[in-house]
Protein backbone atom coordinates (compact mmCIF):
# COMPACT_ATOMS: atom_id res chain seq x y z
CA UNK A 1 0.00 0.00 0.00
CA UNK A 2 1.20 3.47 -0.83
CA UNK A 3 -0.46 5.63 1.81
CA UNK A 4 0.22 5.66 5.52
CA UNK A 5 -2.82 4.27 7.30
CA UNK A 6 -2.43 5.74 10.75
CA UNK A 7 -5.86 4.47 11.76
CA UNK A 8 -4.41 0.96 11.77
CA UNK A 9 -3.12 1.79 15.26
CA UNK A 10 -6.70 1.97 16.61
CA UNK A 11 -7.54 -1.28 18.42
CA UNK A 12 -10.56 -3.46 17.62
CA UNK A 13 -11.47 -1.43 14.53
CA UNK A 14 -11.73 -2.50 10.87
CA UNK A 15 -11.81 0.56 8.64
CA UNK A 16 -13.45 -0.21 5.31
CA UNK A 17 -10.70 1.23 3.14
CA UNK A 18 -9.30 0.35 -0.28
CA UNK A 19 -7.54 -2.75 1.06
CA UNK A 20 -10.76 -4.16 2.53
CA UNK A 21 -12.87 -2.89 -0.35
CA UNK A 22 -10.81 -4.97 -2.75
CA UNK A 23 -11.57 -8.22 -0.90
CA UNK A 24 -15.01 -7.47 0.52
CA UNK A 25 -17.01 -6.39 -2.51
CA UNK A 26 -18.87 -9.66 -3.21
CA UNK A 27 -19.56 -10.29 0.48
CA UNK A 28 -21.08 -6.85 0.90
CA UNK A 29 -23.09 -7.06 -2.31
CA UNK A 30 -24.61 -10.30 -0.99
CA UNK A 31 -25.62 -8.37 2.16
CA UNK A 32 -27.11 -5.61 -0.01
CA UNK A 33 -29.30 -8.18 -1.76
CA UNK A 34 -31.10 -8.74 1.57
CA UNK A 35 -32.82 -5.37 1.11
CA UNK A 36 -35.36 -7.29 -0.98
CA UNK A 37 -38.00 -9.31 0.88
CA UNK A 38 -37.96 -12.17 -1.65
CA UNK A 39 -34.18 -12.51 -1.27
CA UNK A 40 -34.50 -12.56 2.52
CA UNK A 41 -36.97 -15.41 2.12
CA UNK A 42 -34.63 -17.38 -0.16
CA UNK A 43 -31.69 -16.83 2.17
CA UNK A 44 -33.69 -17.98 5.18
CA UNK A 45 -35.00 -21.05 3.35
CA UNK A 46 -31.63 -22.27 2.12
CA UNK A 47 -28.64 -20.15 3.02
CA UNK A 48 -25.93 -22.27 1.31
CA UNK A 49 -27.88 -22.34 -1.96
CA UNK A 50 -28.54 -18.62 -1.78
CA UNK A 51 -24.87 -17.88 -1.17
CA UNK A 52 -23.99 -19.85 -4.33
CA UNK A 53 -25.25 -16.84 -6.27
CA UNK A 54 -22.32 -14.76 -5.00
CA UNK A 55 -18.60 -15.30 -5.65
CA UNK A 56 -17.60 -15.50 -1.98
CA UNK A 57 -14.36 -17.03 -0.72
CA UNK A 58 -14.75 -20.17 1.44
CA UNK A 59 -13.85 -18.12 4.52
CA UNK A 60 -16.39 -15.41 3.70
CA UNK A 61 -19.01 -18.12 3.25
CA UNK A 62 -18.11 -19.67 6.58
CA UNK A 63 -18.37 -16.37 8.45
CA UNK A 64 -21.85 -15.78 7.02
CA UNK A 65 -23.16 -19.30 7.67
CA UNK A 66 -21.76 -19.32 11.22
CA UNK A 67 -22.77 -15.69 11.87
CA UNK A 68 -19.19 -14.94 12.85
CA UNK A 69 -19.77 -11.17 12.94
CA UNK A 70 -16.21 -10.26 13.84
CA UNK A 71 -14.85 -12.74 11.30
CA UNK A 72 -16.89 -11.06 8.56
CA UNK A 73 -15.10 -7.77 9.21
CA UNK A 74 -11.74 -9.50 8.92
CA UNK A 75 -12.58 -10.82 5.44
CA UNK A 76 -13.82 -7.53 4.02
CA UNK A 77 -17.27 -7.14 5.55
CA UNK A 78 -18.52 -3.59 5.99
CA UNK A 79 -20.68 -3.14 9.07
CA UNK A 80 -23.27 -1.01 7.23
CA UNK A 81 -23.73 -4.07 4.98
CA UNK A 82 -23.20 -7.07 7.26
CA UNK A 83 -25.79 -5.69 9.67
CA UNK A 84 -28.44 -6.59 7.06
CA UNK A 85 -27.80 -10.27 7.82
CA UNK A 86 -28.52 -9.49 11.46
CA UNK A 87 -31.73 -7.65 10.55
CA UNK A 88 -32.73 -10.74 8.56
CA UNK A 89 -32.16 -12.84 11.71
CA UNK A 90 -34.23 -10.43 13.80
CA UNK A 91 -31.20 -9.15 15.68
CA UNK A 92 -30.45 -5.52 16.50
CA UNK A 93 -27.29 -3.47 16.10
CA UNK A 94 -26.78 -3.74 19.82
CA UNK A 95 -27.02 -7.55 19.79
CA UNK A 96 -24.33 -7.73 17.12
CA UNK A 97 -22.12 -5.13 18.79
CA UNK A 98 -22.15 -7.21 21.97
CA UNK A 99 -21.19 -10.35 20.06
CA UNK A 100 -18.36 -8.57 18.23
CA UNK A 101 -16.92 -7.25 21.45
CA UNK A 102 -17.14 -10.69 23.04
CA UNK A 103 -19.56 -10.03 25.89
CA UNK A 104 -23.12 -11.08 26.63
CA UNK A 105 -26.04 -8.99 25.48
CA UNK A 106 -26.76 -8.01 29.09
CA UNK A 107 -23.18 -6.98 29.83
CA UNK A 108 -23.03 -4.90 26.66
CA UNK A 109 -26.38 -3.22 27.33
CA UNK A 110 -25.24 -2.41 30.85
CA UNK A 111 -22.01 -0.88 29.56
CA UNK A 112 -23.98 1.35 27.17
CA UNK A 113 -26.39 2.45 29.91
CA UNK A 114 -23.40 3.36 32.04
CA UNK A 115 -22.14 5.73 29.33
CA UNK A 116 -20.53 3.38 26.82
CA UNK A 117 -16.99 2.12 26.35
CA UNK A 118 -14.49 4.71 27.50
CA UNK A 119 -11.87 5.91 25.02
CA UNK A 120 -9.27 5.83 27.82
CA UNK A 121 -6.98 2.89 27.19
CA UNK A 122 -8.78 2.18 23.90
CA UNK A 123 -7.14 4.68 21.58
CA UNK A 124 -4.04 2.72 20.52
CA UNK A 125 -3.24 -0.95 20.03
CA UNK A 126 -0.02 -0.32 21.91
CA UNK A 127 -1.27 0.84 25.29
CA UNK A 128 1.92 2.79 26.03
CA UNK A 129 0.91 5.06 23.12
CA UNK A 130 -2.38 5.59 24.86
CA UNK A 131 -0.64 6.92 27.91
CA UNK A 132 1.70 9.10 25.84
CA UNK A 133 -0.94 10.55 23.53
CA UNK A 134 -4.18 10.10 25.43
CA UNK B 1 -34.25 35.59 -2.73
CA UNK B 2 -34.01 32.36 -0.76
CA UNK B 3 -32.18 32.28 2.55
CA UNK B 4 -30.85 29.64 4.92
CA UNK B 5 -32.43 30.65 8.19
CA UNK B 6 -31.26 27.89 10.50
CA UNK B 7 -29.32 24.68 10.86
CA UNK B 8 -30.22 21.52 12.73
CA UNK B 9 -27.65 18.91 13.67
CA UNK B 10 -28.89 15.55 14.83
CA UNK B 11 -27.89 11.92 15.11
CA UNK B 12 -29.86 9.56 12.88
CA UNK B 13 -29.70 6.29 14.84
CA UNK B 14 -32.04 3.69 13.24
CA UNK B 15 -33.27 2.48 16.65
CA UNK B 16 -34.69 5.98 17.29
CA UNK B 17 -36.95 5.47 14.26
CA UNK B 18 -37.91 1.99 15.42
CA UNK B 19 -38.78 3.32 18.89
CA UNK B 20 -41.08 5.94 17.33
CA UNK B 21 -42.65 3.53 14.82
CA UNK B 22 -43.41 1.01 17.57
CA UNK B 23 -44.69 3.60 20.05
CA UNK B 24 -41.92 2.97 22.61
CA UNK B 25 -40.90 6.59 23.16
CA UNK B 26 -42.40 6.68 26.65
CA UNK B 27 -40.45 3.70 28.02
CA UNK B 28 -37.86 4.36 30.74
CA UNK B 29 -35.07 3.63 28.23
CA UNK B 30 -36.26 6.06 25.55
CA UNK B 31 -38.17 8.72 27.47
CA UNK B 32 -35.15 10.89 28.42
CA UNK B 33 -34.03 11.03 24.79
CA UNK B 34 -37.45 11.89 23.38
CA UNK B 35 -38.26 14.43 26.05
CA UNK B 36 -35.22 16.37 24.89
CA UNK B 37 -36.57 16.41 21.33
CA UNK B 38 -39.79 18.22 22.27
CA UNK B 39 -38.34 21.76 22.39
CA UNK B 40 -36.74 21.18 18.98
CA UNK B 41 -40.11 20.16 17.51
CA UNK B 42 -41.81 23.22 18.96
CA UNK B 43 -39.08 25.48 17.61
CA UNK B 44 -39.28 23.94 14.12
CA UNK B 45 -43.09 24.06 14.00
CA UNK B 46 -42.92 27.75 14.84
CA UNK B 47 -40.19 28.42 12.29
CA UNK B 48 -42.26 26.64 9.59
CA UNK B 49 -39.53 26.57 6.93
CA UNK B 50 -40.48 26.35 3.24
CA UNK B 51 -37.94 23.65 2.43
CA UNK B 52 -35.23 21.59 4.14
CA UNK B 53 -31.90 20.38 2.80
CA UNK B 54 -31.00 17.20 4.67
CA UNK B 55 -27.35 16.18 4.61
CA UNK B 56 -27.04 12.50 5.46
CA UNK B 57 -25.44 9.27 4.40
CA UNK B 58 -27.19 6.44 2.65
CA UNK B 59 -26.74 3.09 4.41
CA UNK B 60 -26.49 0.62 1.54
CA UNK B 61 -30.04 1.32 0.35
CA UNK B 62 -30.16 3.81 -2.51
CA UNK B 63 -26.54 3.13 -3.40
CA UNK B 64 -24.37 0.09 -3.02
CA UNK B 65 -20.63 -0.36 -3.37
CA UNK B 66 -21.28 -0.66 -7.11
CA UNK B 67 -21.06 3.12 -7.50
CA UNK B 68 -20.05 5.34 -4.59
CA UNK B 69 -20.89 9.04 -4.99
CA UNK B 70 -18.94 11.24 -2.58
CA UNK B 71 -21.53 14.04 -2.77
CA UNK B 72 -24.98 13.54 -4.28
CA UNK B 73 -28.11 15.65 -4.56
CA UNK B 74 -31.64 14.31 -5.07
CA UNK B 75 -33.66 16.34 -7.58
CA UNK B 76 -36.83 14.20 -7.73
CA UNK B 77 -40.30 15.43 -6.78
CA UNK B 78 -40.69 12.53 -4.37
CA UNK B 79 -38.51 9.96 -2.64
CA UNK B 80 -39.93 6.58 -1.55
CA UNK B 81 -39.01 5.05 1.80
CA UNK B 82 -36.30 2.39 1.46
CA UNK B 83 -36.46 -1.21 2.63
CA UNK B 84 -33.20 -1.42 4.57
CA UNK B 85 -33.51 -5.11 5.28
CA UNK B 86 -36.47 -5.11 7.68
CA UNK B 87 -39.20 -3.52 5.55
CA UNK B 88 -39.70 0.20 4.89
CA UNK B 89 -40.39 2.48 7.88
CA UNK B 90 -44.10 3.35 8.14
CA UNK B 91 -43.54 7.06 7.52
CA UNK B 92 -44.85 9.38 4.78
CA UNK B 93 -43.19 9.55 1.38
CA UNK B 94 -40.72 12.43 1.26
CA UNK B 95 -41.63 15.17 -1.20
CA UNK B 96 -38.77 16.89 -2.98
CA UNK B 97 -38.23 20.41 -4.25
CA UNK B 98 -37.01 19.91 -7.82
CA UNK B 99 -36.74 23.61 -8.69
CA UNK B 100 -34.39 24.47 -5.85
CA UNK B 101 -32.61 21.10 -6.08
CA UNK B 102 -31.79 21.55 -9.76
CA UNK B 103 -30.69 25.12 -9.09
CA UNK B 104 -28.38 23.82 -6.36
CA UNK B 105 -27.02 21.05 -8.58
CA UNK B 106 -26.18 23.51 -11.37
CA UNK B 107 -24.79 26.18 -9.06
CA UNK B 108 -22.66 23.79 -7.03
CA UNK B 109 -21.12 22.13 -10.07
CA UNK B 110 -20.30 25.50 -11.64
CA UNK B 111 -18.89 26.52 -8.24
CA UNK B 112 -16.49 23.53 -8.54
CA UNK B 113 -18.38 21.02 -6.36
CA UNK B 114 -18.89 18.06 -8.65
CA UNK B 115 -22.21 16.72 -7.43
CA UNK B 116 -23.74 13.46 -8.57
CA UNK B 117 -27.38 14.06 -9.52
CA UNK B 118 -30.10 11.53 -8.58
CA UNK B 119 -33.42 11.63 -10.40
CA UNK B 120 -34.68 8.58 -8.54
CA UNK B 121 -33.70 7.24 -5.15
CA UNK B 122 -35.28 5.79 -2.03
CA UNK B 123 -34.37 7.42 1.28
CA UNK B 124 -33.42 5.48 4.40
CA UNK B 125 -33.27 6.14 8.15
CA UNK B 126 -30.37 8.55 7.63
CA UNK B 127 -32.92 11.03 6.26
CA UNK B 128 -36.19 9.87 7.80
CA UNK B 129 -35.02 9.63 11.42
CA UNK B 130 -33.98 13.31 11.51
CA UNK B 131 -37.42 14.18 10.10
CA UNK B 132 -39.12 12.02 12.74
CA UNK B 133 -36.97 13.49 15.50
CA UNK B 134 -37.86 17.05 14.56
CA UNK B 135 -41.42 16.65 13.17
CA UNK B 136 -42.89 13.74 15.13
CA UNK B 137 -45.35 11.45 13.33
CA UNK B 138 -47.41 13.62 10.95
CA UNK B 139 -49.57 12.23 8.11
CA UNK B 140 -47.39 14.17 5.68
CA UNK B 141 -44.02 15.84 6.26
CA UNK B 142 -44.58 19.57 6.81
CA UNK B 143 -42.11 20.74 4.13
CA UNK B 144 -40.40 19.45 0.99
CA UNK B 145 -36.91 18.03 1.37
CA UNK B 146 -33.78 18.03 -0.76
CA UNK B 147 -31.64 14.99 0.10
CA UNK B 148 -27.90 15.59 -0.01
CA UNK B 149 -25.89 12.41 0.48
CA UNK B 150 -22.29 12.19 1.65
CA UNK B 151 -20.32 8.97 1.42
CA UNK B 152 -19.11 7.80 4.83
CA UNK B 153 -19.43 4.06 4.15
CA UNK B 154 -16.31 3.55 2.01
CA UNK B 155 -13.14 5.14 3.40
CA UNK B 156 -12.26 7.90 2.85
CA UNK B 157 -15.26 10.16 3.29
CA UNK B 158 -14.73 13.74 2.14
CA UNK B 159 -12.76 15.74 4.70
CA UNK B 160 -14.51 17.94 7.23
CA UNK B 161 -12.90 20.98 5.60
CA UNK B 162 -14.28 19.99 2.20
CA UNK B 163 -17.71 19.47 3.73
CA UNK B 164 -17.55 22.91 5.35
CA UNK B 165 -16.69 24.49 1.99
CA UNK B 166 -19.55 22.61 0.33
CA UNK B 167 -21.82 24.16 2.94
CA UNK B 168 -20.50 27.63 2.05
CA UNK B 169 -21.22 26.92 -1.62
CA UNK B 170 -24.74 25.75 -0.75
CA UNK B 171 -25.34 29.04 1.01
CA UNK B 172 -24.14 31.04 -2.00
CA UNK B 173 -26.35 28.98 -4.29
CA UNK B 174 -29.45 29.26 -2.08
CA UNK B 175 -29.06 33.04 -1.93
CA UNK B 176 -29.04 33.18 -5.74
CA UNK B 177 -32.37 31.38 -6.03
CA UNK B 178 -35.06 33.76 -7.23
CA UNK B 179 -37.94 32.63 -5.00
CA UNK B 180 -38.45 33.87 -1.46
CA UNK B 181 -37.87 30.64 0.42
CA UNK B 182 -36.86 30.15 4.03
CA UNK B 183 -34.57 27.15 4.05
CA UNK B 184 -33.32 25.01 6.93
CA UNK B 185 -30.37 22.69 6.56
CA UNK B 186 -29.83 19.51 8.55
CA UNK B 187 -26.45 17.95 9.25
CA UNK B 188 -26.97 14.41 10.49
CA UNK B 189 -25.13 11.37 11.84
CA UNK B 190 -22.84 10.90 14.82
CA UNK B 191 -22.14 11.70 17.50
CA UNK B 192 -19.52 9.40 19.04
CA UNK B 193 -20.25 5.77 18.26
CA UNK B 194 -18.60 2.61 17.05
CA UNK B 195 -20.76 -0.13 15.60
CA UNK B 196 -18.04 -2.60 14.68
CA UNK B 197 -15.18 -4.67 16.02
CA UNK B 198 -14.05 -5.47 19.54
CA UNK B 199 -14.15 -1.75 20.35
CA UNK B 200 -17.90 -1.45 19.56
CA UNK B 201 -19.77 0.76 21.98
CA UNK B 202 -17.16 3.48 22.28
CA UNK B 203 -18.61 6.79 23.49
CA UNK B 204 -16.65 9.98 24.13
CA UNK B 205 -18.73 12.57 25.92
CA UNK B 206 -15.79 14.95 26.26
CA UNK B 207 -15.12 14.92 22.51
CA UNK B 208 -18.82 15.37 21.70
CA UNK B 209 -19.21 18.29 24.10
CA UNK B 210 -16.16 20.04 22.64
CA UNK B 211 -17.57 19.41 19.16
CA UNK B 212 -20.95 20.94 20.06
CA UNK B 213 -19.22 23.95 21.62
CA UNK B 214 -16.92 24.35 18.62
CA UNK B 215 -19.80 24.51 16.14
CA UNK B 216 -20.61 28.02 17.30
CA UNK B 217 -17.21 29.12 18.63
CA UNK B 218 -14.74 28.07 15.96
CA UNK B 219 -16.26 25.97 13.18
CA UNK B 220 -13.29 26.41 10.83
CA UNK B 221 -10.88 24.87 13.34
CA UNK B 222 -13.43 22.15 14.03
CA UNK B 223 -13.68 21.31 10.34
CA UNK B 224 -9.98 20.40 10.32
CA UNK B 225 -10.36 17.36 12.57
CA UNK B 226 -8.86 14.44 10.64
CA UNK B 227 -10.64 11.18 9.89
CA UNK B 228 -8.22 9.26 12.11
CA UNK B 229 -8.91 11.60 15.02
CA UNK B 230 -12.67 11.09 14.61
CA UNK B 231 -12.24 7.32 14.48
CA UNK B 232 -9.81 7.16 17.39
CA UNK B 233 -11.63 9.62 19.65
CA UNK B 234 -15.27 9.30 18.62
CA UNK B 235 -15.41 5.73 17.28
CA UNK B 236 -15.11 4.45 13.73
CA UNK B 237 -18.62 5.59 12.84
CA UNK B 238 -18.09 8.91 14.64
CA UNK B 239 -16.56 10.05 11.36
CA UNK B 240 -20.16 10.65 10.25
CA UNK B 241 -19.79 13.99 11.99
CA UNK B 242 -18.13 15.38 8.85
CA UNK B 243 -21.71 15.85 7.65
CA UNK B 244 -22.36 18.38 10.38
CA UNK B 245 -19.76 20.65 8.77
CA UNK B 246 -21.84 20.93 5.59
CA UNK B 247 -24.68 22.31 7.70
CA UNK B 248 -22.38 24.64 9.61
CA UNK B 249 -20.66 25.95 6.49
CA UNK B 250 -24.06 26.85 5.03
CA UNK B 251 -24.91 29.17 7.92
CA UNK B 252 -22.25 31.84 7.67
CA UNK B 253 -20.09 33.16 10.48
CA UNK B 254 -22.64 34.61 12.84
CA UNK B 255 -24.85 31.97 14.40
CA UNK B 256 -26.67 31.63 17.69
CA UNK B 257 -27.11 28.34 19.48
CA UNK B 258 -30.78 28.16 20.44
CA UNK B 259 -30.96 24.60 21.73
CA UNK B 260 -28.93 21.50 22.44
CA UNK B 261 -29.70 18.04 23.70
CA UNK B 262 -27.26 15.21 24.36
CA UNK B 263 -28.11 11.74 25.59
CA UNK B 264 -26.29 8.43 26.02
CA UNK B 265 -27.21 5.83 24.95
CA UNK B 266 -29.45 5.52 21.93
CA UNK B 267 -28.64 1.89 21.18
CA UNK B 268 -24.83 2.10 20.53
CA UNK B 269 -24.69 5.85 20.03
CA UNK B 270 -24.35 9.18 21.77
CA UNK B 271 -27.35 11.06 20.41
CA UNK B 272 -26.79 14.78 19.97
CA UNK B 273 -29.06 17.51 18.68
CA UNK B 274 -28.27 21.18 18.20
CA UNK B 275 -30.19 24.06 16.68
CA UNK B 276 -28.34 27.03 15.27
CA UNK B 277 -30.06 30.15 13.96
CA UNK B 278 -28.31 32.00 11.18
CA UNK B 279 -27.66 35.63 12.13
CA UNK B 280 -25.26 36.24 9.25
CA UNK B 281 -26.34 38.94 6.79
CA UNK B 282 -27.08 37.66 3.29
Amino acid sequence: MSRPRDYESIPGTYVYDAERGRVGYALNMFCMSLNKAENRRSFKENAPAYLDRFPLTPEQRRTVLERDWLGMLKVGGNIYYTIKIAFCDGLTFQDVAGMMSGVSKETYAKMMLAGGRTPDGNRYKDSSEDIKNG
Amino acid sequence: MAKIVAGIATSHVPAIGVAMDKGMTGTPYWQPLFKGYEPAREWLAKLAPDVAIIVYNDHACAFSLEIIPTFLIGVADKFPIADEGFGPRPVPVVKGHPALAWHLAESLILDEFDMTIANEMPVDHGLTVPLSVTCGRPDAWPFPVIPLCVNVVQYPPPTGARCYKLGMAIRRAVEQFDQDLRVVIYGTGGMSHQLQGERAGLINREFDTAFLDGLTRDPVALSKITHTEYMREAGSEGVEMVMWHVMRGALGEDVAEVYRHYHVPASNTAAGLMILENRSPA
